[in-house]
């Protein structure tokens, strides 16, 4: 068997490592102030979700799934955060939910622009399209030590690395939304003297929204599923009670931290997946 | 002055466009060009005007650049050179935001497809070119009302475009396009999609509303049929070029080249033919003064069975038949005052032949044609009328417009010939 020369070999990996220590130096400034912002972020949501009264909350969210779909959504809710309660993870749920909204919220906020942006011009999208790729194929863990080393052991730098792993599918349904829109509908828009900003907030996004939203529940579920791995680097939560019950072989411990996370997903799935208005869906 | 003057207008796709303009100078065919560059020639010196508050059609088979034309006048595709002038301001020189205004308030258009907006009510469907044109929500959809209403929908204003059948949807669709109260309405084969009975209804619906409003509108269309119905006048695309530009009439009674004539062929001439041009001269004229002696010599001289009377100012008075002036000549009678027949079917030149059809139906003597002052411009016998529809139509289908009369008329042809022949002044 032939082995590959070693004589001629492409230094990347020591690229990479002075970089990222170039940064952690240098940037450091920088990394904390964004960290910093994002944390305040974070804590305000939990203490917000930890602050109003359980019976609350579970009423609320009854409420919300009740008004988007119908009673039996409200009830199974509602009997799924109960039962989450029951087995003693209310708190630990919260923080988890806490942490799975700011990332939520982060991606739309930065990957709704960005799949805009996409629709504008081929080359943006050309541009884009690979960086994407390589975010949701990259193993996290890949990420996750510079995340730790950029913005320190903690919340933050999971919020990051669940941020990264799921901002993807925001974008990528933006982009996909808005180019779906027929040509035809946009054409009238502009034969009748609509603005590029006017076609977009009158036309694409309203007719996009079905596609929008179900990014965001994608973007959610995405979140959602990384928060064991993000539980690693300190994001606390159902995530750190299914690591400790894996590290102490305490099956029974990390059997209910996994099937609150499931409870979870599936109680924000639907609801999310309701959300898109009546009159877009008969579009789609 | 034309309001809208399209001068040498070209519209090629791809890259090097300049180019393939050079080579179609040259007289290089577009097939050629095609092939050696991959440029498309849409449109080739397109040359024409369109007058204010007409009709103008463009009719053209898919391919001939009809659609692409429209698009070249607001500019949603843009020409590669040529002039468009607007009232005397040239389009194609305006910057980004006199397109806006221009497309805003001055030219509209229907499309094919309708292109409805469908996350939104039929009433802000209408009310989008003044809502973009920043008009605030209680006028622009009061305004959007009104229009609703004039286009028959009302009741309607809350449904969703998907609700709507064809039909509505294209009323939308126009009402959107009227609500900006624009000078130049465009449309781009709105009628296409629909069913035939639906087009029909829409068709008048649209010849109704112009007589009103006087818009100035460049229809598109790949039918000959509403092409000659709803256009004031016509123009002939093919392969990007103008073949013919013309009144319908022109159209089919002097197609300016075989494509063309191919296309009149079929089309049933009957409903563009006008009364004038199917006329013919009374030969047996008299003055209401003239005595019954006069009148019988006349009709002796042409060998016809009536004469027709006008006054000394050629104003159409009535006819004399023969039995009538026998009669008044038996009677000793100085004139033929009180044994004319006033009761003729009249009609005006401009008159559309198909339109007298029940009226040939009817009568037994020729139909007089009078102009507006009440002069009599030429008759219409009834072989006439059917005879012009005949020869428009296939040959076996001038049996059945004789047959339109079969009620009044004898069985056989021959008969229904001599009884027409009869009534008819002069013999052809």
């Amino acid at each position: 068997m032939q082995e590959f020369p070693d004589f001629f070999e492409l230094p990347l990996e020591k690229w990479i490592d002075r970089g990222v220590n170039w940064l952690t130096v240098e940037g450091d400034a920088f990394f904390d102030a964004i960290g910093g912002g994002l944390l305040q972020l974070l804590l305000w949501l939990e203490g917000a979700l930890l602050w109003i009264p359980w019976y609350v909350l579970i009423a609320a969210v009854a409420l919300v799934a009740w008004r988007v779909k119908d009673w039996r959504l409200a009830a199974g809710s509602a009997v799924g955060m109960v039962f989450i309660g029951l087995l003693g993870l209310w708190e630990a749920s919260m923080q988890t939910l806490a942490i799975v909204l700011a990332a939520t919220l982060l991606a739309i906020v930065v990957g709704v622009p960005i799949g805009i942006a996409m629709t504008r011009k081929d080359w943006i999208e050309s541009l884009i399209r690979p960086i994407l790729d390589m975010m949701q194929t990259l193993p996290s863990f890949v990420y996750l030590i510079p995340a730790l080393m950029l913005f320190g052991l903690g919340k933050v730098p999971a919020l990051i690395a669940t941020f990264i792993y799921a901002v993807p599918l925001s974008i990528r349904f933006t982009n996909l939304g808005i180019r779906q829109v027929p040509a035809d509908v946009i054409e009238a828009a502009e034969a009748f003297g609509a603005t590029q900003q006017q076609q977009l907030f009158k036309v694409q996004l309203p007719l996009a929204l079905p596609t929008i939203m179900a990014g965001i529940n994608q973007t959610i579920m995405m979140a959602l599923a990384m928060v064991v791995v993000a539980s690693m680097i300190g994001a606390g939560g159902l995530g750190s009670e299914v690591l400790n019950g894996i590290s102490r072989l305490e099956v029974g411990r990390g059997f209910v931290a996994g099937i609150s996370i499931v409870i979870l997903a599936i109680i924000m799935d639907r609801i999310t997946q309701n959300m898109a208005p009546a009159r877009a869906k008969a579009v789609e | 002055m034309a309001q809208v003057e399209v001068r040498n207008l070209y519209k090629v796709f791809g890259s090097n466009s300049n180019r393939a303009i050079q080579l179609l100078e040259q007289g290089m065919s577009k097939q050629e060009i095609m092939e050696k560059t991959g440029h498309t020639i849409a449109l080739q010196d397109v040359t024409l005007e369109v007058e204010r508050g007409e009709i103008f059609v463009v009719m053209g088979l898919s391919g001939s650049g009809k659609s692409t034309f429209i698009r070249c006048l607001n500019r949603l595709i843009e020409p590669t050179s040529g002039e468009i002038r607007l009232d005397d301001e040239d389009v194609l020189q305006l910057d980004k935001e006199g397109l806006r205004q221009l497309r805003l308030h001055r030219m509209s258009m229907v499309f094919q497809r309708f292109s409805l907006f469908p996350h939104r009510s039929v009433l802000d469907n209408i009310a989008f070119g003044l809502e973009v044109q920043g008009v605030k929500k209680g006028q622009r959809q009061e305004a959007a009302m009104r229009w609703l209403d004039i286009v028959g929908l009302k009741g309607w204003e809350n449904s969703y475009p998907d609700q709507l059948s064809g039909g509505m949807q294209q009323r939308v669709g126009l009402a959107r396009a009227l609500t900006t109260d624009p000078e130049i309405l465009l449309m781009d084969e709105p009628f296409s999609a629909l069913d035939p009975l639906i087009r029909r209804e829409m068709q008048e619906e649209l010849l109704n509303l112009q007589a009103k409003l006087r818009k100035t509108i460049i229809f598109i269309t790949h039918d000959l049929d509403e092409a000659l119905h709803l256009g004031d006048r016509i123009a002939i695309l093919k392969d990007g070029l103008v073949v013919q530009v013309g009144t319908p009439e022109d159209i089919l009674t002097h197609p300016a080249t075989d494509y063309v004539a191919e296309f009149t062929r079929d089309v049933n001439r009957s409903r563009v033919i006008s009364v004038e041009s199917a006329m013919i001269r009374p030969r047996a004229l008299a003055s209401r003064h003239s005595g019954p002696q006069v009148a019988l010599k006349l009709m002796q001289q042409e060998g016809v069975s009536s004469a027709y009377l006008v006054d000394q100012n050629r104003h159409f008075v009535g006819i004399i038949t023969l039995d009538d002036a026998l009669a008044a000549a038996r009677d000793g009678a100085k004139t033929l005052q009180s044994y004319i027949t006033t009761d003729v079917p009249r009609t005006s030149p401009d008159a559309v032949l198909s339109d007298l059809l029940p009226i040939a139906a009817e009568t037994a003597v020729p139909i007089a044609v009078v102009d507006e002052e009440g002069v009599l411009a030429g008759i219409l016998p009834r072989v006439s009328v059917i005879a012009a529809l005949a020869a428009g139509a296939n040959g076996n289908s001038s049996p059945a417009s004789f047959s339109m009369n079969g009620s009044r008329a004898p069985e056989t042809q021959p008969d229904a010939e001599s009884e027409a022949e009869k009534a008819v002044v002069p013999e052809l």
